[in-house]
């Protein structure tokens, strides 16, 4: 506190004509200060005017400093003249601080030399530092507060023209499903190391590990299980999610679970992707036990789901020595099913491949059994899938797949894929059923490069702020405020239904992508002519197996703002005690 | 339930029965016999206000007994307590006749029905079945998936969710793993604290000595790896309680983390060896059985109120094998013909016909099914034609080709 006559009165009426404290942040805690100081002794001022004198001197011609600052940084550091005009040089010159350095430190010492003999410097000193890296520290924040409401501020882009223009790949993404024990894992592990996606040395470092556990055959899968419990048992559990690019897409790879207990895992990677990846063992044994098993139930829940495009991987062929006749049987009998299940032929393409060896993955077989083979390797195959159209103009739809924190700046981050529409840096989101806004603070893609936007068919990974971690859980979806429209949260209704098993007024699981609630069926209405939509039977009392039924369902609500946030057209999954009983397409809702 | 009188005509079914409630399934079972009108006394608190002239008033609270007619009824399940709202059918000399009063039930304060209607064979039973002390079975079930668990008591006749637990645990991806075992181990955490609280505090209120089992159902290894934490932390804590609770541990496979997704742990072979013979794990079984008939279409399974009356004229639920699955809520029905109508079709099968009736509680897992079905369902002896016959079209449904699938 600069220190003047009739202290009391004047110091208010000083502060509010001087135009030097414009900055608030100084301004605060000098009145902390002052009530400290209370009054101003004879000897004070005295000092006070000696080591103005002196701080003038010091500073030199070149610093314009008024008098009062002098005066309040001397007062700040008890009459050291050395630290304030170390303190006054940084403020006055904050852009030339820092080659400035080694010279202000040798006046500090020249400085300190001359310091009046009266301050007690021991302990004076250790009073005064600590509030000079406050200071600084409380102008970073400041600094920061400003950046980040700065980041906040939406660049007001016309995302669908900036990804036009942008000339940006394809953007593709597509689940990996099959039996479990089938490959799935391994196959991928091995399209990413031969793609040069992950190094050598990561690789190397896995498969040592294997080896000291003794199950080397799993150490490119275990790029894509990474965590201790699907390591040490060998299974996938959760969908892994990894990019790669080729000229032309960029690929999104999700990894699902084969096991028959992480079938809704298994789900919420579908719902995220364009087209599927069918691995199938190519020996006979496992082969059959896949057709019984979860080869069968993967493989309609992806067309339930309005997947139609497939590639078959029958993989494992160098175990059958690259037989021609056993890839056919295989094609044989999954086309059988295939044509069952109501997929399109021409949308699906065989190719032979071994994910342990390598061979057709990404290079083309190098066996000399194989030559009678000539089509095309696991890559070209999925090079030459379109991905689904997509919706940029409507209102933005994204199902949160994961909530975690992003990093020591990103608190909150969220990923899941871009159903629909586009969002940009500082877009405004609200999150259902929570209803909570929050604002869109960065944008990460799926390959971690930062981005100013992103559209429908992405996975990013979107930075969140203003809103409480626990209105965000995985299946909430995020999408665009109002005006645009809502999604409603329903708790009954009709759908058309696709029977797995039997179905009956039953309780089952409905699930969409990460999505789940507890529903009841409440009724049968009516039993469905397969591809003309006809009623052929009302109030059945049971539906079969493959029959299409119109079911009326109501979900268990858990207090208030229950539901699922379904819409017209939404396609949903029905499980019953760990099997799929059936796959809908919401009709209407109430 | 300790019967501590009756006088119940066995011809006529008039009479009383007077019950003392002693553990807390007892409140549903009183749940389950008190019907609307029936006559209910018991101790109860008042308050009287009484005129002391001049516009004055005191008032006082006054311990009396209390015979209501009972015009509804509402059980807490959470809080296991039972409230009797009626009108006053005694006079006293505090209470006028038909002023309105609610009794609550506790536990070890005895009360005394009395069916206006008289006794009908469901209410015997019921009575039968509550006083039956003997096979008390219980389990504490932890249903759970990845950052989610629910905590159940399962009793001889309630399946009462007492906790869930849900802690969001980031998934994998890259450079997350550490999150990931981080959010893993704070679920854990949270799931042994808040189960022990629920074990430990119902131990108290039991005050038995002896150990209900824990049975850990999950999909996947997610129960084997929460028992392996909980021996974990015993051995860390040094916790006496959680140490005794563990040989009793069973670990098994269900579906999924719901609740209903009990039904079908409670039918495997780890829950059976723990309560053999329990009543939930036969009501289960039964179940089942009926789904399988459903299921392969022998015409041997019927459910809905209307078809089960027309097969149980036909004589399709009798001897050798008919089997009436029926839940309680059906007898509970405010309406009293609504009820006297399932009661005489129990009474039809059981005393003409000579079938199998299991009524099921509505608050099973197996007793929910059935719920969905109607409340009725049954195992017939020999096939019934469907009602409706329209089959002919089954060959149109049977066509496919290059036409789309509409859905």
């Amino acid at each position: 506190m600069p220190p003047k006559s009739g202290f009391q009165r004047a110091k208010n009426i000083g502060y509010d004509d001087d135009d030097v404290y414009d900055d608030e942040d100084y301004f605060d805690e000098e009145e902390g200060g002052d009530v400290a100081a209370d009054e101003m002794s004879e000897e004070d001022k005295e000092q006070m005017a000696i080591g103005t004198a002196k701080v003038k001197e010091a500073l030199g011609s070149e610093y314009k400093v008024k008098e009062a600052d002098i005066q309040d940084a001397l007062w700040n550091y008890y009459y050291d003249v050395g630290k304030s005009v170390t303190y006054l040089k940084n403020k006055y010159t904050p852009k030339t601080q820092t080659p400035a350095k080694p010279k202000t430190a040798s006046r500090f010492d020249q400085a300190a030399g001359v310091a009046d003999a009266k301050a007690p410097t021991g302990t004076i000193k250790a009073k005064s530092k600590p509030k000079v890296v406050e200071k600084t520290d409380g102008d970073k924040l400041a600094e920061s507060v400003e950046k980040l409401t700065v980041k906040v501020k939406s660049k007001n882009l016309d995302v669908i023209e900036e990804y036009r223009k942008s000339g940006l790949k394809k953007v593709s993404s597509f689940v990996v499903i099959g039996h479990v024990d089938h490959g799935k894992s391994t196959l991928m592990g091995r399209l990413l190391y031969d793609l040069k996606v992950v190094d050598d040395r990561s690789v190397d470092k896995l498969r040592q590990e294997a080896e000291t556990v003794g199950k080397s055959s799993f150490a490119l899968a275990w790029l894509m299980d990474q965590t201790p419990e699907e390591r040490s048992r060998g299974v996938t559990v959760d969908i892994a999610t990894m990019p790669f690019e080729t000229e032309k897409t960029s690929f999104t790879i999700l990894d699902a679970p084969g096991h028959r207990d992480f079938i809704p895992n298994m789900i919420a990677g579908v719902s995220q992707a364009d087209f599927a990846v069918l691995v199938v063992d190519a020996q006979e044994n496992s082969f059959q036990s896949g057709l019984k098993g979860q080869t069968k139930e993967h493989a309609l829940i992806v067309r339930s789901m309005g997947i139609q495009r497939l590639i078959v991987a029958v993989n494992k062929m160098d175990t059958v020595s690259w037989s021609k006749e056993r890839l056919e049987k295989v094609r044989q009998a999954t086309t059988t099913f295939f044509e069952s299940a109501s997929f399109s032929l021409k949308n699906i393409t065989f190719v032979p491949c071994a994910g342990l060896t390598g061979d057709n993955v990404v290079q083309h077989v190098s066996a000399s059994a194989a030559d009678w083979y000539t089509g095309p390797t696991l890559l070209e195959a999925l090079d030459v899938s379109e991905p689904k159209k997509r919706d940029l103009e409507r209102p933005l739809r994204l199902t949160i797949n994961d909530v975690f924190r992003g990093s020591g700046q990103n608190p909150l981050s969220v990923s899941g894929q871009i159903e629909a529409g586009t969002c940009q840096v500082g877009d405004a989101i609200v999150a259902l059923p929570s209803r909570e806004t929050a604002v869109i603070k960065g944008i990460e893609l799926s390959d971690g490069s930062p981005a100013d936007w992103a559209v429908a068919g992405q996975i990013p990974t979107l930075h969140l702020v203003d809103i409480d971690p626990i209105h965000l859980r995985f299946g909430d979806m995020l999408i665009s405020p109002p005006p645009a429209p809502s999604v409603r949260l329903v708790k009954s209704f009709t759908c058309k239904m696709l029977a797995f098993e039997h179905v009956l007024p039953q309780y089952v699981d409905v699930f969409r992508g990460r999505q789940q609630a507890t529903g009841l069926i409440t009724g049968l209405s009516s039993i469905l002519n397969k591809n003309t939509g006809e009623i052929v039977k009302k109030k059945p009392r049971i539906v079969k197996p493959g029959e299409v039924a119109r079911i009326r369902i109501e979900l268990e609500v858990k207090g208030e703002g229950g539901g699922l946030p379904l819409e017209v057209g939404s396609r949903i999954v029905l499980r019953d005690g760990g099997k799929t009983v059936g796959a809908g397409l919401l009709e209407s809702y109430t | 339930m300790r019967l501590l009188r009756q006088q119940i005509d066995a011809r006529t079914g008039a009479g009383t029965a007077t019950l003392l409630p002693e553990e807390p399934e007892d409140m549903w079972h009183a749940y389950n016999l008190i019907q609307p009108t029936d006559h209910i006394r018991a101790k109860a608190v008042r308050r009287i206000t009484r005129e002391v002239g001049a516009g004055a008033t005191s008032s006082q609270r006054v311990a009396l007994d209390l015979t209501i007619a009972v015009t509804s009824t509402d059980f807490d399940l959470a809080s296991n307590e039972l409230h009797v709202a009626g009108r006053v059918a005694s006079e006293t000399e505090h209470v006028k006749m038909g002023s309105h009063h609610t009794l609550d039930l506790e536990l070890n304060r005895k009360f005394t029905i009395e069916k206006v209607d008289g006794w009908d064979s469901v209410a015997v039973d019921m009575l039968r079945e509550a006083c039956n002390t003997s096979s008390r079975a219980e389990m504490w079930a932890v249903v759970m998936g990845e950052g989610i668990a629910n905590i159940c008591l399962i009793t001889e006749h309630q399946t009462i969710l007492r906790n869930r637990v849900e802690v969001s645990i980031p998934r994998k991806g890259k450079g997350h793993m550490e999150q990931h075992n981080k959010g893993l181990e704070k679920f854990h955490n949270t799931l042994v604290t808040t189960l022990l609280r629920d074990m430990e505090s119902a131990k108290r209120d039991a005050q038995t000595e002896k150990t209900v089992p824990l049975l850990l159902a999950s999909a996947g290894f997610y129960a084997q790896a929460f028992l392996q934490f909980m021996k974990e932390y015993a051995v860390r804590t040094g916790d006496k309680f959680l140490q005794g609770a563990l040989p009793s541990v069973v670990v098994a496979h269900s579906a999924g983390e719901h609740v209903h997704n009990l039904a079908e742990v409670l039918a495997s072979p780890a829950a059976t060896s723990k309560v053999s013979d329990a009543k939930f794990t036969r009501e289960t079984a039964l179940m089942d059985t009926f789904m399988k008939h459903m299921r392969i279409e022998d015409g041997r399974a019927a459910y809905g109120p209307r078809e089960i009356e027309r097969a149980v004229e036909s004589g399709a639920v009798g001897r050798g094998g008919g089997v009436l699955l029926i839940s309680n809520t059906l007898f509970r029905s405010n309406n009293i013909a609504e009820r006297k109508r399932w009661v005489a079709l129990v009474d039809r099968i059981k005393d003409v016909e000579g079938g199998e009736v299991r009524v099921l509680s509505s608050l099973h897992e197996s007793g929910k099914r059935l719920e969905a079905l109607g409340g009725i369902a049954a195992i017939l002896t020999y096939p019934l034609e469907e009602m409706d016959e329209d089959e002919e079209e089954e060959v149109a449904n049977g066509v496919r080709g290059d036409e789309e699938m509409i859905i």
